[in-house]
Formats: C-alpha cells, structure tokens, sequence
C-alpha cells in the first residue's frame, strides 16, 4: 500500500516540493477516504481469534475454490479475450465501435444484473440452456463451471481493454514486415505482435484475475452458494457478515492481503511501465 | 470485498434517506409526542412522517397497512424500508433514525434490545410458516419434505445464518432428513427467484413468499413446518422522532383490521 506517503508529498521531476494549499487539502482527504475503511479492518481485525477463524475448513474451502475459480476465468479471458482484443484493434468493419462499447458493457454493469443477464441465457430454462440441457444434459447454474463463466464475464472485459490499448500502441510496421517476409497473418500474430504486446496481456490478465476474485454478484447471481462448489470467498464474507462478524472480517483480511500481494507484484512490470 | 461493503452500505444509505425525510419532516410535528402515554387512539396527536424498518417478507402486507394508515390518520405519511432483519437491526443499532421496526425474528430483534434501542418490550404480531415452492403444476409430484430428497432434484435453501434457512434447517432436524441442496441463498426472495426462473426445481421458503409468488410457483405444504415457525417481533424504537405515529402504526398492525390484512398475506396470527 501507498500509505507511508502521505506526509513526504513527491512529486515527478522534484520541482517543487510544496503542494497548493487548496490542492492538498482534498487530496489528503480523499486519501484517507480511500485507506481508512482498509484501516479500520486492521484495527478491527480479531488477531486473536485469526488462526482459528482461518485454519477452519470452510475458510480454506472458500479461498481454494476463489483462486482456482478466478484462475480458470482469467485463462478463459485469455483464449477468448486477446482475439477479441486484436479483432477491435486491427480489423476494420462496419459497427466496429458499437462492439467495443458493447465488450466494455460488463464494465459498467451492475454485477446482480450480469448474473440474471446469465441466468437468461445459459440457465436451465435459458435461451442457450435448454438446448444445453437437452441436447447434452449440461445444466450450468449451481456448479463450478458457472462461477467460472460469471467471473469470466465481468473480468474479460478488463483483459480485453488492456490488450487493445497494447495493441494501438503498439507499431502495425513489424507485423507487415513480417508479412513481406512470408508469414502468414496468424503467424504474424504469434511470433510477431503476441511477443510485443506480452506485457500488456500481462497486466490485463492480472487484473481480470484479481476483478475475477473478487466477484460477487454475478456469481451468487448465476452459481448460487454452495460450500466447496460454489462459495467463493467474497460469498463466504457476506454470509458471514450475517451472524458471525469476526469470521467476516477475518475472511476480508485474507482478501485484503491477496488484492494487495496482487498490486504489489504488478507494480514493477505494470505500474511502473506505463 | 468491495462489492459487499457497498452493498451494505447501499442499505445503510437507504436508511439514511429515509431519515433526512424523516428529519425534515419530523421538525415539525416533534413536539406533538408529549402526552402520548396516555391516550392510543386519539387521532389529533398523530401528525407527520413515521418511518418503519420492516423485514423484507413484510412488503406487500404493510405496503397495503401504510395505505390504511394514511387515510386514518390525515396528513401523515408512512416511509418504509424494507429488507433483511439483520441489515435494519445493524442500522438501527448504528445510528439510522427510525420509528417502528419490525423483524422476521427474534434473534434480530434482540440485537436491537440488547443495544437499547427500542422503547418497551417488543412483541410478536404475526406467525409465519414454511412452505415448499415447486414448479407450476409440480411436475416433480412433490408431496412432503422427503420428496425433496429425491436424488437428481435440485433443490435450494436459505443460508443457515439468515431467519429463513435457520427454520428450514429446524424442520429438517425434527423430520430426521439429511438434505443436500444445490445452493443455499443469502435470502428467502433470492431462493424463490431461483424457483420462479425455473433453475431450480423446489425451494424450502416462507408461505406468504408462495403466496406473494401468485402462479409462478406451487406451494406444498408439509407437517414439519409446525415445528419451526417464525415469530415476528414489533417494537417501538427508543429514538423515535414520531412517538405518536409509531404508537399509532402498531396500534393498527395489531388490530383485527390489521390481522385481516397480514392473515390475506398467508401470515398466522401469534
């Protein structure tokens, strides 16, 4: 965390060391905005009670299916994402933009309406589900796979914007001389432009993991909560923010560290590259 | 975790809406309260806005009583906000001003006395029981609580923590039924929803959920549910803005007109 910053004030290229008056007051206020409910949390936290709440066997039940859930829904991002990404950023076609506002959709989508949007489509009664159901007796809802597809569809989206910008940036000259030297266009894409563009694939599969992991609506929306199948660790925190506070803030602490272990290692290959 | 935060917080904000209406209106008729320990039904002293937290299952019945409520009594207004027991007690019990708070069960309801935030001793003005929500014309040919243990049947419950999925969880106990449902939901609307959408096939909910559901679903009712019946506690809150109006509000909730209108709703009276 940034905190530790608050007092010195950096600023790139050290000009000048003295903020405005006017620009650091709300600037200290919103940085406190921002870190003290993370604060408070810590100081709240019941660090007595921690080992039990945490070695408990739902705990780890809980977190063992979020990272292996949210894993899967980056590695889905991945294979459908970065074609999407390139198709955005280096094809032209009629309603091109309209698609681009339409990928992003999930962005600003209420997550709840993301998983009854799901519901509507791959359900058992959906307009994709029942021919799912019928034809091959798959039925998404209450299982793994649909944890997996909800966090899939609200994490892609930030996969899908980072390549693209990667890919604008980056220069179109090396695919074509490329092509001038025989390769196939989807050769190209793979020894040229995937190369070039690793970093920000990087940075967009980090943070589609990390969005991934913290999902809720759409998942409690579309996959129901059942322990070990589909109760992920945002969904265990709210369930037990119900009766047992202490459990629930012991389970955010564990969410905490992850977001932050998470922010912590994008900040070399990320944060500071752009 | 973020997600969460804000959705509790979205409850508390409703709360804190609720209660600059609350404040701007209450302004005003405050002073009327003085007196109100002795006569209930004098209609002169009963002005102004009464806000009432009240547990989400109690939506469609005190929505009509507000109706009712508001005609008795000229010029005053009932705000309610609904939603889990658990979310309205931690408001109350965190500042939100409110009136009248009725929960779905005792448990939440001494949250709120144990904190000291209630004025008197609540007490219980309805009964609800649980029902089986199957689908139209139950196709499953579900009959009793062990019908839904039949394998292949996708069945969901509420979460043990919240007042529903502790009833069901009672009902089963008493039957001596091990049942594993496909999900347990964070509230009884959400479970019903499931139902209702078809996703699943039967849900363990409160009788007045079936009957609020209309056609969607089909109720069955089962013997155990005698055994894990939910009783609602009302009580007037001690920072009340509008003493009267809540006197007045509880007044008819426990009325026979009252009762009519809840016992409509698929409540039983206490």
């Amino acid at each position: 965390m940034p905190g530790g910053r608050r007092t010195r004030v950096p600023l790139p290229g050290g000009r000048r060391t003295g903020a405005p008056l006017p620009l650091l007051l709300p600037a200290l206020v919103g940085l406190l905005f921002l870190l003290l409910p993370l604060l408070a949390l810590l100081l709240r936290a019941p660090w007595r009670d921690l080992p039990d709440q945490l070695t408990s066997a739902q705990v780890w039940q809980a977190l063992r299916l979020s990272l292996l859930s949210a894993t899967a829904a980056t590695a889905v991002s991945l294979v459908l994402g970065v074609p999407l990404a390139w198709l955005l950023a280096r094809t032209e076609f009629p309603g091109r933009g309209l698609l681009r506002a339409l990928v992003t959709l999930p962005l600003v989508l209420p997550p709840v309406v993301g998983g009854v949007a799901l519901l509507l489509a791959l359900g058992r009664n959906g307009v994709v589900g029942q021919w799912l159901d019928e034809w091959f007796g798959v039925t998404l809802p209450f299982t793994t796979t649909g944890v997996v597809l909800a966090e899939a569809f609200v994490a892609m989206p930030f996969l899908v914007i980072s390549v693209e910008g990667t890919l604008r940036a980056a220069d179109p000259r090396y695919e074509e001389a490329a092509a001038t030297l025989g390769a196939s266009r989807f050769t190209a894409f793979r020894r040229v432009t995937l190369p070039l563009i690793a970093p920000g694939v990087l940075a967009g599969a980090v943070l589609a993991w990390a969005r991934a992991l913290g999902e809720f609506g759409a998942t409690i929306t579309f996959a129901g909560n059942f322990p070990g199948r589909t109760q992920t660790m945002p969904l265990a925190v709210y369930l037990a923010l119900q009766n047992d506070p202490a459990a629930a803030i012991a389970l955010s602490l564990v969410l905490l560290a992850v977001s932050i272990a998470v922010l912590a290692g994008l900040r070399d290959r990320w944060l500071t590259a752009s | 975790m973020t997600r969460m935060s804000r959705r509790a917080r979205r409850r508390v904000f409703a709360g804190v809406g609720v209660a600059a209406v609350l404040v701007a209106a209450g302004a005003c008729s405050s002073d009327s309260d003085s007196g109100s320990g002795s006569g209930s039904d004098d209609s002169a002293k009963v002005s102004g806005t009464v806000t009432v937290f009240a547990a989400a299952s109690l939506q469609e019945s005190f929505t009509a009583l507000g109706k009712t409520f508001e005609k008795r009594y000229p010029g005053t207004k009932v705000t309610f906000n609904f939603g889990g027991s658990d979310s309205l007690a931690a408001g109350i019990t965190g500042g939100a001003p409110a009136d009248v708070f009725a929960s779905a069960s005792p448990k939440t309801m001494k949250t709120v006395t144990d904190a000291k935030d209630a004025a008197g001793t609540p007490s219980t003005f309805v009964r609800n029981r649980l029902e089986i929500a199957a689908l139209p014309g139950n196709p499953d040919k579900i009959s009793s609580l062990k019908d839904l243990t039949k394998s292949g049947l996708k069945v969901v419950l509420c979460a043990k923590t919240v007042p529903c999925g502790a009833a069901a969880q009672t009902a089963l106990e008493a039957s001596g039924l091990k049942l594993t449902p496909v999900s347990y939901e964070q509230d009884v609307k959400s479970a019903l929803t499931k139902v209702e959408l078809k996703e699943a096939d039967a849900a363990v909910v409160y009788r007045t959920d079936v009957k609020a559901a209309g056609d969607k679903v089909e109720g069955v009712e089962f013997p155990e549910s005698a055994k894990a019946v939910n009783d609602y506690p009302i009580v007037q809150l001690k920072n009340a803005e509008n003493a009267a109006g809540a006197k007045a509000f509880i007044a008819l909730v426990k009325s026979a007109e009252g009762q009519k209108v809840m016992s409509a709703s698929g409540f039983l009276s206490p």
